[in-house]
């Protein structure tokens, strides 16, 4: 089983995961609001496999010509295929059954919506790989418990921890495997505690075994990979903008790296200035006016994440308008706690506040750009401080923290870290804010420095530590993570929309001539799983009513029921930590995003299905009882092998007319009006 | 047969004087005063203009909660015979003589008063000692918040008097559970905790969170009942099934109930028609039903409509067009087909209004008998005034590049055809025989050359555009999203051939009369809705706080402040009790886990009565507490400290809860006994003192000197109102 075929189009997100995957190769640094491991993986597979990280990745459907793009493909897949003998083992596992673990498996096997995601350079297979390599193995240690200590014990329990680790050092959605886990630890060392033939010291191994190998192992390695990931990407790179000067000092192509600056700011200087703020932008300015209604008409100021010529500002004096790097002008540096003017280069207007509130923050006032060609007036006087200096101190280029308090009205230049709408290009606001308060929003360094009079001078103050950048690093993704809202009147994947199987998501190709891949779950699969789910809930519920009752059951009965509740509630709780979390995010959610939860719900459909045969044999006589079980399992199989048949060109590619049209040959298969293949 | 009269007639009276002491104390505390300061305050002006529109009939949205609460401010009102008319615009504005201020205030101060009697009740019914719950009804008493909050035209006080309602009655019920099912009493206590629970949700949607609460507790004891073996199938299904309709059945009815009231009592349109439905508005006396009534309901070829889309996001508008047209470049280069400008205008115009046209007929008239348009029917529409044809192709829209320009074509003699016809698809069909109906027809218009849908973008033209709503043709059209839907909202049968009787036509108000009549069920459904999705778009507030400054009240809110005499109102709570509530909820859950821990090892510190006594007042007071605040972590929208109080409450009620059972249980000999009960005197004392500091903030009076409330900043982030001189 390695269903994979090798298309020549790279399609929708590969453009972004293939693109990542060779900025490893060429080392260049880049932003993700993922952490790095799939990544990293996916580059290394294309870096083993001869790929030599030229391809632009720009839009979906490229061709990739010559390009060695297999190894990359193929790594994705063979996980992805790897997804089918674990769910076979957690099954057979939990449930002692032969026929449950094959069915959880054909499901898998069988679903077009795995094929699909598994096909491609993408970030999920990876995911789902950790996630059910780390149910697998929990649920080995769990059946190991009667041996604690063993070496099975131990290889199990670590390993547990290592997939925790690499669940969550590839998609932040990993947090609800470590949860799951560690609600079944929970539970675990609860059941332990109760056991009074166990000493306490006892007791005390088992908790720092699972603390070393639950929490400090991962711990340990998520922090390796991001070890890593600095080491690896050394070269400046389209992610730079993002991070502090500090962080940027570390790339090798950057100007801050080994820099050489002027160190002292003068009068006349260019300069850029990053808020201190982690993730803050350069104060910014370009042509746009602000719009009607909003705040005085005068041009935008914002802060902006990414390098530009509009981020350069002039200093100069705040009552004269000479131009100080006029070669006939000495040199005058600026002290701690003089008044100055900021020009904007590119547009020759001052850093202007006045009383008028601003775009986002209401209590705030408005940031502008004034005047022209630097005459103003005197809402455009600042005076610049630096924290923990006295007056008539020279300020530092990137050490020294600057507030810049606004004469006329007493309040601070900051910003407030919320993203403006359309007109102001989606950067951040700025603010002045009048609650004087020392956060590192209202605080900027100089960042670029650029004097033709001054000596240039070597830096190197700036090295960060580890902890210093893994924190910011962390900080910039989920800064990055919320940043991901929908656009206004985009209409997005709702998470209800997921178990139906309402709409799937276009993988590549869009007209009819095009080879066009869908994905989408195989819907009797994915009704399947659904209806599976109300089944068991009814089915628990039976079952633990009658046990609440009394009821005397029988032998077989009672290990039926223990597997229904435990394994089945285990599977059940997988399912609804990694379905339910996705109701309360504001962030833009995709199909895609439901499909660890499908894991999930297949193993459930298995478990369950077997039991309610196994229950259904057991009310039977022996033959008779025998013969539903064989045959219903078989029915099961059949149908959902048959049904993969009917949908297997989702995944595979389509070419042809639309199914919309009447003609074409999957229109009979097109049972929701949403699917649009 | 008349035996009972050779018994004497006694009646026995038991009255617990703690319990009148304490009503009278709360009354006397929370009415003192209660019609100052006869001006606007906070949110007074928030809620006023409701209980004004209730005077006067007028419909209004609220997005912040179901009407319940605002029908009990209105019902002050309404005894103390409000007329309604005063303009709610500004906080300390004083009011006018026709307004009942006290009256108006009476309910949330009642409500205020009565939580202290049933703080006492409750810890009496968790089985705890009769000077807990006195301490317990005393920490209520002296909390300043929930004094100020109930002295006020607010809601907050009303709901935790229903919570703390719904909390006793329940625990009455369970009570009685053990030995008498079934009886009066058992209904009658189950039946109010239902009936409480539904008043808090109506009061304020926050109510849910106990509601979910006490479902849960309820769901917990049941499954103890479930396990019980002396009990038959029968009865313990009739117990299921008696839960099931008191505490689900009973409050959903009683939730529709406000709705019903609330529509019935608001029969005339106002402010907040815009953003209904028309079928809605069509409902409402005056507005939109003058207009409407009598229009023929059936659109047919010849028909004058106006359009409205149904999604009204970002403003309720029109499909529009006028004279000008698109220019030949936008600002990014593009080109256009300069046709004439189709747009989405948010107002009403007489451009607003289309024909529908026959494509095989040339007249714009309806003939004699109409001849309805069905869905699936090809049309074209025409605008009125200047008579030129709706129409799409294959060029991109002015912001939305993706999709296709929507114009009405003039005819430039350059190979560009028109392509005119639209496929009417009525959505909300029950056949497809169906006839387009004015208002209930929600219809797609389907381009029949190039299946592009007529569409609402969202965006808005720039300057050329006058900023009016862009109109676009969709090209892939997923699903049925509102903005792809219109309705008919004004309709009349086209009767003037010429252009210029049309033009007099179209300026002239449409009559004719037909009422709609919309079920009780389709309003509740839509005005539900409305309430749940409006957004409101100003977020931020002078005051706003967040949840975490809430624990230990790190903010303040000044309520109401006289510009002359600088007397002035704060919610500000006794900060003592706050602290206290906070170190009891830490001493609670850290005894509850060693207690927990050290049992499932086997070792009982506490007998079995007192840990199954701690396990259920700790479970109401923390998690009445814990499910009213971390909520609030997840929410978008402006918080205040008030939106805390509820949590608070629950949080007071723990103390003596945690107070009695340290005197009871680890104070082993009478020597610490006594001196821990010396300590909560003085502490008791000292929460007396800070109350009565704080107080005149809480009242408003007496009058402060600058130095004075100086004094009273005792946190710096404390936002005290001090007039310079």
């Amino acid at each position: 089983y390695v269903t994979y075929i090798s298309l020549f189009f790279f399609s929708w997100d590969e453009t972004h995961f293939g693109k990542m995957g060779s900025y490893y190769i060429n080392r260049t640094f880049f932003f993700d609001v993922h952490p790095p491991l799939g990544k990293m993986l996916i580059g290394l597979a294309g870096y083993l496999s001869g790929y030599n990280g030229t391809f632009p990745f720009q839009k979906p459907g490229d061709r990739y010509e010559h390009h060695n793009y297999i190894g990359m493909r193929g790594f994705c897949a063979f996980l992805g295929s790897c997804l089918v003998p674990f769910a076979y083992l957690i099954v057979l596992e939990l449930s002692k059954s032969l026929s449950a673990a094959l069915l959880a498996a054909s499901i898998l096997i069988f679903d077009t919506g795995c094929i699909t995601l598994s096909q491609y350079i993408l970030l999920d297979p990876i995911l789902m790989f950790f996630l059910m390599g780390a149910v697998l193995s929990m649920v080995k240690y769990n059946s190991c418990a009667d041996r604690p200590f063993s070496a099975p014990w131990w290889f199990w329990l670590s390993l547990t921890g290592v997939n925790l680790a690499g669940a969550i050092g590839v998609k932040f959605v990993g947090l609800f495997v470590v949860l799951l886990v560690g609600l079944n630890t929970v539970y675990d060392l609860w059941e332990l505690l109760g056991d009074l033939s166990l000493s306490l010291v006892t007791l005390g191994k088992h908790l720092l075994a699972r603390v070393f190998c639950l929490i400090l192992l991962p711990l340990a390695l998520y922090t390796a990979q991001f070890a890593v990931h600095f080491a690896v990407l050394n070269k400046s790179g389209p992610g730079d903008g993002f991070f502090s000067s500090a962080f940027q000092s570390r790339l090798i192509g950057n100007n801050l790296h080994n820099v050489s600056i002027p160190e002292h700011l003068a009068y006349g200087s260019v300069i850029t200035m990053k808020n201190l703020r982690m993730a803050g932008g350069y104060l910014h300015s370009h042509w746009h006016l602000y719009p009607e209604g909003v705040g005085a008409r005068q041009q935008q100021v914002t802060a902006y994440l990414h390098k530009d010529l509009n981020n350069l500002w002039v200093i100069k004096k705040h009552d004269s308008n000479t131009d100080h790097l006029d070669p006939s002008c000495s040199v005058e540096f600026v002290r701690h706690g003089d008044v100055i003017r900021l020009e904007h280069k590119e547009t020759s207007r001052n850093l202007h506040s006045h009383q008028h509130e601003a775009p986002m923050t209401r209590k705030h006032f408005q940031v502008t750009g004034y005047g022209i060609n630097g005459t103003g007036d005197a809402n455009d006087f600042w005076r610049i401080e630096v924290v923990g200096r006295k007056a008539g101190k020279r300020i530092k280029v990137l050490r020294s923290q600057i507030r810049l308090t606004h004469l006329a009205t007493g309040c601070i230049l900051g910003s407030s870290g919320k993203t403006l709408p359309k007109w102001g290009w989606e950067q951040v606001e700025v603010t002045c804010t009048p609650y004087v308060k020392e956060t590192p929003n209202a605080l900027w360094n100089v960042e670029d420095h650029i004097n033709p009079k001054l000596p240039n001078i070597s830096l190197d103050v700036l090295k960060p530590s580890f902890p210093e950048i893994l924190l910011e690093s962390h900080m910039v993704m989920i800064r990055g993570n919320s940043g991901l809202k929908p656009k206004e009147n985009e209409v997005t994947s709702k998470p209800w929309h997921w178990p139906i199987n309402y709409q799937g998501l276009r993988f590549s190709g869009v007209n009819e001539t095009d080879h066009r891949v869908y994905l989408l779950g195989n819907p009797v699969v994915w009704w399947l799983n659904l209806v599976t789910i109300g089944l068991y809930l009814l089915m628990a519920t039976c079952t633990i009513v009658a046990i609440k009752r009394g009821v005397q059951l029988t032998v077989e009965f009672k290990e039926l029921s223990e597997v229904l509740l435990h394994s089945g509630g285990k599977m059940m709780l997988g399912w609804l930590l990694h379905y339910l979390p996705f109701f309360m995010m504001g962030r833009v959610l995709y199909f895609h995003h439901y499909f660890p939860a499908m894991l999930f719900s297949s193993m459930l459909t298995g478990i369950t299905w077997d039991t309610l045969l196994k229950f259904c044999a057991g009310c039977l006589s022996c033959s008779v009882g025998k013969r539903v079980y064989t045959y219903g399992t078989l029915a099961l199989m059949l149908l959902i092998v048959y049904s993969f048949y009917l949908f297997h060109p989702l995944s595979y590619g389509m070419v042809g007319p639309m199914a919309s049209d009447p003609n074409s040959p999957m229109a009979g298969l097109r049972w929701l009006e949403s699917w649009e293949f | 047969m008349l035996g009972f009269l050779k018994q004497p007639v006694v009646v026995t009276a038991e009255i617990n004087m703690n319990l009148v002491a304490l009503t009278v104390m709360g009354l006397v505390n929370r009415f003192w005063a209660l019609s100052y300061p006869r001006a606007v305050v906070f949110d007074e002006v928030y809620y006023g203009q409701f209980v004004s529109l209730y005077m006067k009939r007028i419909f209004f949205v609220d997005d912040s909660g179901p009407p319940f609460g605002h029908m009990l401010l209105a019902f002050g009102g309404y005894l103390g015979g409000f007329d309604g008319n005063f303009l709610w615009n500004r906080i300390g504005a004083e009011y006018s003589m026709n307004v009942p201020i006290w009256s108006l205030r009476l309910l949330p101060a009642l409500s205020g008063a009565l939580c202290v009697p049933l703080a006492y009740q409750i810890l009496v019914e968790l089985h705890f000692s009769h000077c807990a719950a006195f301490g317990a009804a005393l920490l209520i008493l002296f909390e300043n918040s929930l004094i100020t909050q109930s002295r006020l035209m607010l809601l907050e006080s009303v709901l935790i008097f229903f919570i703390l309602l719904a909390i006793l009655s329940y625990l009455k019920f369970y009570n009685l559970q053990k030995c008498s099912p079934f009886t009066a009493g058992w209904w009658f206590w189950l039946l109010l905790t239902g009936v409480a629970c539904s008043c808090a949700v109506g009061v304020k949607y926050m109510g849910l969170f106990t509601y979910m609460l006490l479902l849960a507790t309820a769901g917990v004891h049941f499954w103890h009942l479930i396990g019980d073996q002396t009990l038959s199938n029968v009865s313990v299904f009739c117990h299921l099934l008696a839960r099931g309709l008191t505490l689900v059945v009973v409050p959903v009815a009683m939730y529709l109930s406000f709705f019903y009231v609330h529509l019935t009592l608001l029969y005339r349109s106002g402010p907040h028609d815009q953003i209904m439905t028309s079928a809605f508005q069509a409902s409402l006396e005056g507005g939109l039903a003058r207009i409407t009534q009598g229009q023929p309901l059936e659109v047919a070829y010849g028909s004058q409509i106006t359009l409205r889309n149904v999604l009204g996001k970002p403003v309720p508008c029109w499909l529009h067009s006028h004279k000008n047209t698109y220019p030949i470049r936008y600002e990014n280069g593009r080109g256009s087909s300069h046709q004439q400008q189709v747009t989405c205008y948010p107002f009403k115009d007489v451009n607003n209004w289309w024909i529908v046209k026959d494509p095989g007929m040339q007249q714009l008239v309806v003939s004699n008998p109409p001849r309805p348009v069905r869905h699936g029917h090809i049309v074209q529409l025409v605008h009125g005034i200047t008579t030129r044809y709706l129409n799409t192709h294959d060029v991109a829209a002015p912001l939305s590049p993706h999709s296709q320009e929507i114009s009405c074509y003039i005819d430039y003699n350059i190979s560009m055809p028109a392509q005119n016809l639209w496929r009417v698809e009525i959505v909300n069909r029950e056949s497809d025989t169906d006839v387009w109906k004015t208002i209930l027809s929600e219809v797609r218009f389907v381009h029949v050359n190039t299946s592009a849908v007529l569409k609402l973008s969202g965006a808005s033209l720039p300057e050329w555009g006058y900023r009016q709503l862009e109109i676009i043709g969709e090209k892939l059209s997923k699903g049925y999203h509102q903005s792809m839907l219109w309705n008919v909202e004004e309709h009349r049968y086209g009767k003037s051939q010429e252009q210029k009787e049309r033009e007099v036509e179209l300026h002239s108000p449409t009559q004719a009369d037909i009422s709609k009549n919309l079920s009780f069920m389709a309003r509740f459904t839509e005005l539900q809705w409305k309430i749940l999705t409006l957004k409101n778009e100003d977020t931020e507030h002078k005051y706003s706080s967040s949840p975490l400054d809430w624990i230990t009240m790190d903010t303040n809110i000044a309520y109401w402040f006289h510009p002359i005499s600088g007397a002035q109102i704060h919610l500000i709570g006794n900060i003592l009790t706050w602290a206290s509530a906070n170190v009891a909820t830490l001493v609670y859950v850290c005894l509850f886990l060693w207690y927990l821990l050290r049992r499932r090892r086997k070792i009982c510190d506490i007998p079995e009565d007192a840990w199954r006594l701690w396990v259920s007042a700790g479970g109401l007071c923390v998690g009445g507490w814990a499910v009213n605040y971390f909520p609030f972590f997840m929410m978008e929208k402006t918080l205040f400290l008030y939106h805390y109080l509820p949590a608070l409450t629950f949080q007071i009620l723990l103390i003596p809860v945690v107070l009695q059972h340290l005197t009871d249980h680890l104070c082993r000999s009478q020597l610490p006994k006594n001196m821990f009960s010396a300590l909560i005197v003085a502490w008791f004392s000292s929460i007396y003192l800070v109350y009565r500091t704080f107080s005149p903030l809480t009242y408003g009076e007496p009058i402060l000197s600058a130095a004075e409330l100086r004094a009273l900043r005792w946190k710096d982030s404390w936002d005290i109102l001090i007039r310079k001189h």
